[in-house]
């Protein structure tokens, strides 16, 4: 029953988002305050009504109901509470529900809480919103429906893909997808302003949080997938530029680039258009993202469901609303008036510079990973663009990123001074020269690169935080002045350093990966290996049983100089619904540094193949991801993004602004 | 179609070992072994969906292994035992395409990206000038102004 019901609420929802893809537009264009009204309770009923189904899924994998298709092909009883849960979107029709929902989600939230919004601008807002949730909930009814029923019920499902029964699934999807699914707004209400055509700071203002929580939510989802691969594929990689990771590295560039621009936008009422064209190629390059990993256009590791039945359709809804935003954008924002004049050397410009090179890095990303796809189907010829392609073309670009983020950050808007900024950087220069230095001094032997990786990571990190030490005041101002003036700095001062100094770190991580030490041999019980600081000792095998799984495990000593530090126990489980085996590596956090070991096959001598290694500082990849989210939300605390706090001001007069600002 | 794709991922995740290279492959002379490592980072496992022959468990990816080391043993140059795969595989193999007029298109993107993103943005600029800056200060006031900016915390 419960399962007709979600279906039922779906095809209501759908209902629901046909109306709200009409009413409130023409309401807006008739000036219709009734049928402009109708927006919010349509799109906080169509929230409703998804959240209703999903919740149905959720308790049909729960309950292990086997007369539904999805639940038979993706979970099975014994399977633990945790991954009957995230089993439910580790496939592509309770995947593609989660899309919806989140989707709906964020319409209920525009809807829900920003009530100061002109009302005009929601509405629209909202319109544009249903149109992509009515596509995609058509997609799901016609051809990925999840409750479709199987009769007669199997007594036991074929559980869910071993390496996907991992916390990873229950964490990455919905960051993931809160991520890239949320840049949709931000595409809806530059739809809406091209559709008004009226675009101005408030409209930034309204924008920005958005597309602040939605980068928030994508950056942690990238992390989180990173280290997911990086702890289950067992070969101590993190980042492998497979298709399905550029697709969502794409929307990270251009949004990150379209947070820099909605700043620009904000404070100086410039640079609109390219905001708007940034807002629509940003939740283009979600959709391109979706049409590559659920079309199965391309098969990889991490496309654990696709169906190229179902690619037709998505390309469908790719090509209307890639195409149709890019026509509104043609024939609309040549009408946009241009705000702002600023001079060459000026915050400004640095942004400018920021977005050519962020937009030239996704570029180069999209060509790799469409090139080869674009090319057999035009020539038959196969090529292949893998990591050594986008190491040659994407790393210097970054290296250029980076190299101009503190010196943006450190000059003034409008009319900056470059030699003023460059002097106020010459401390994170000297840091950053000194630790290149001491490592070429201390480090043998080690790539050539890492020491310069390391140079521009400190002077990154450093350069994030020299702006707020020189608004300090310090060394000139007493220490209780120069604290009072640092809480006296707007959030997303502080959100700006932090989120600055957060790819700083994660630079440090992949520049220290040069100095890990990898071993590859068959251990028995008795060896010892060096790995770096540390010795492993292998103390000898052992199994588990697990809820769904036998788990063979090899217990390994570290230590260093003789005593013990700590005990990892490497596994490998094998699961026998699907008679496959997956490995666990045994991951020992040291310090910032990690020992990895991870196991392969087992030998009739009782030893087994394993390859160890010491990753030095190779947790600030993620760390640094942490630390930028953190930076996200700190920025999204500031008083200013405040959801609402722009007409709040207006009506209670204007509070006294900060003299830093 | 959907099962057989689900079919496939079962048939490849039971054949898989957890990790590439095996110890029993590995080279004595570590020079030669960190040149085969190098060179296998480059090297697509062909069978595999975007892997380097380094990183796959396939059977194939292995033999590959296997074959690199024994040309680097027999004594070719890095250059060589990619000329050789070439010629066995084709440029399918390389995992950095060759700069060829077939992927012309895809190495010069990126610069062009970068330049036309350039001039656009100065042509722009071009466009909306900033206006001659005019000062409607007096020259006192100019000045005054001028020592305020030298010292920061005068204010």
């Amino acid at each position: 029953m419960i399962t007709e019901t979600g279906h039922y609420a779906l095809v209501l929802a759908l209902a629901l988002a046909l109306v709200q893809s009409v009413l409130p537009i023409w309401g807006t264009t008739r000036r219709d305050p009734s049928l402009v009204a109708t927006a919010v309770p349509v799109a906080l009923g169509q929230l409703l009504l998804v959240a209703y189904a999903f919740g149905a899924l959720v308790y049909d994998h729960v309950v292990s109901d086997f007369s539904v298709l999805n639940v038979v092909e993706n979970s099975h009883s014994t399977k633990p509470l945790i991954y009957k849960l995230s089993g439910v979107w580790g496939n592509h029709e309770g995947s593609m529900l989660l899309w919806v929902l989140i989707l709906a989600l964020f319409g209920g939230m525009v809807a829900g809480f920003a009530r100061s919004m002109a009302d005009d601008l929601r509405a629209n807002t909202l319109a544009v919103q249903a149109w992509i949730s009515s596509a995609f909930l058509l997609f799901i009814l016609l051809t990925s429906n999840p409750f479709t029923r199987m009769l007669p019920p199997p007594i036991e499902g074929q559980d869910l893909n071993p390496i996907l029964q991992d916390p990873g699934l229950a964490i990455h999807p919905p960051l993931l997808y809160l991520g890239y699914v949320g840049f949709s707004i931000v595409f809806s209400f530059a739809a809406a302003a091209l559709i008004s055509g009226r675009i101005d700071a408030a409209w930034a203002r309204y924008v920005r949080p958005w597309a602040l929580l939605a980068w928030i939510f994508l950056t942690l989802g990238i992390a989180m997938g990173s280290y997911w691969a990086y702890y289950t594929l067992g070969w101590g990689g993190f980042w492998f530029w497979d298709p399905v990771e550029n697709a969502s590295l794409m929307p990270w560039l251009a949004g990150t680039a379209l947070l820099h621009c909605t700043a620009v936008m904000e404070k100086r009422e410039t640079l609109k258009s390219w905001t708007l064209f940034l807002a629509i190629l940003t939740f283009s390059l979600s959709l391109l993202g979706t049409f590559l990993v659920r079309s199965g256009v391309l098969t990889s590791v991490h496309s654990f469901a696709n169906d190229p039945t179902r690619g037709t359709f998505i390309l469908l809804i790719l090509v209307v609303f890639i195409g149709g935003s890019l026509a509104l954008y043609a024939w609309r924002a040549p009408v946009l008036k241009q705000g702002g004049l600023f001079a060459p050397v000026s915050r400004e410009s640095a942004l400018v510079l920021n977005n050519l090179l962020l937009t030239t890095c996704c570029a180069t990303v999209l060509t790799g990973t469409l090139y080869p796809l674009a090319l057999e189907a035009a020539t038959g010829d196969k090529i292949s663009v893998g990591a050594p392609f986008f190491n040659l073309t994407f790393g210097p670009l970054m290296v250029a990123v980076l190299l101009v983020v503190p010196l943006g950050q450190s000059l003034a808007w409008k009319r900056g001074d470059l030699l003023g900024a460059a002097q106020r950087l010459t401390a994170a220069v000297a840091v950053g020269a000194v630790a290149c230095a001491l490592l070429l001094a201390f480090r043998h032997g080690g790539p050539t690169l890492a020491p310069l990786g390391v140079a521009l990571a400190v002077y990154v990190v450093v350069g994030a935080f020299t702006e707020i030490a020189r608004r300090s005041g310090l060394p000139g101002v007493s220490l209780t002045t120069a604290l009072s003036r640092l809480v006296g700095l707007p959030r997303s001062v502080w959100g700006t350093a932090f989120a600055h100094a957060g790819i700083g770190l994660t630079l440090l991580g992949l520049a220290a990966t040069g100095w890990g030490v990898e071993q590859i041999r068959s251990i028995k019980a008795g060896d010892v290996v060096d790995l770096g600081p540390y010795q492993a000792a292998v103390i000898g095998t052992e199994t588990h049983p697990g809820p769904n799984y036998t788990e063979a495990a090899v217990r390994v000593d570290l230590r260093r100089g003789g005593a013990l530090v700590t005990t990892v126990t490497p596994s490998r489980r094998s699961f026998a619904t699907r008679q496959s085996t997956v490995s666990q590596a045994g991951i020992a956090t040291l310090w910032f540094g990690q020992v990895y070991i991870s196991l392969g096959d087992s030998h009739p001598d009782g030893s087994v193949d394993a390859r160890l290694f010491w990753k030095p500082l190779v947790t600030f990849i993620w760390i640094g991801a942490l630390i930028m989210g953190f930076g996200g939300l700190l920025s999204l605390s500031d008083r200013r993004l405040r959801i609402g706090f722009a007409r709040r001001a207006l009506r209670a007069a204007p509070m006294h602004p900060h003299p830093a600002e | 179609m959907r099962r057989s794709a689900v079919f496939v991922l079962l048939l490849w995740l039971s054949s898989v070992p957890a990790w590439a290279v095996q110890p029993d492959e590995v080279l004595a002379d570590p020079a030669l072994e960190a040149r085969a490592r190098a060179l296998s980072v480059q090297l697509r496992c062909l069978v595999c969906q975007n892997q380097s022959i380094d990183d796959s468990a396939a059977p194939l990816a292995r033999d590959l292994r296997l074959l690199v080391r024994e040309r680097l043993e027999a004594g070719d140059s890095d250059a060589q035992v990619k000329t050789y795969l070439v010629s066995r595989y084709g440029n399918f193999v390389l995992l950095k395409p060759p700069f060829i007029p077939e992927t012309l298109l895809l190495w010069v993107t990126p610069l062009f990206v970068l330049v036309a993103g350039a001039v656009a943005i100065v042509a722009g600029r071009r466009l909306t000038r900033l206006p001659a800056p005019t000062s409607s200060l007096e020259p006192s006031e100019e000045a005054k102004l001028a020592a305020l900016m030298r010292d920061p915390n005068a204010g």
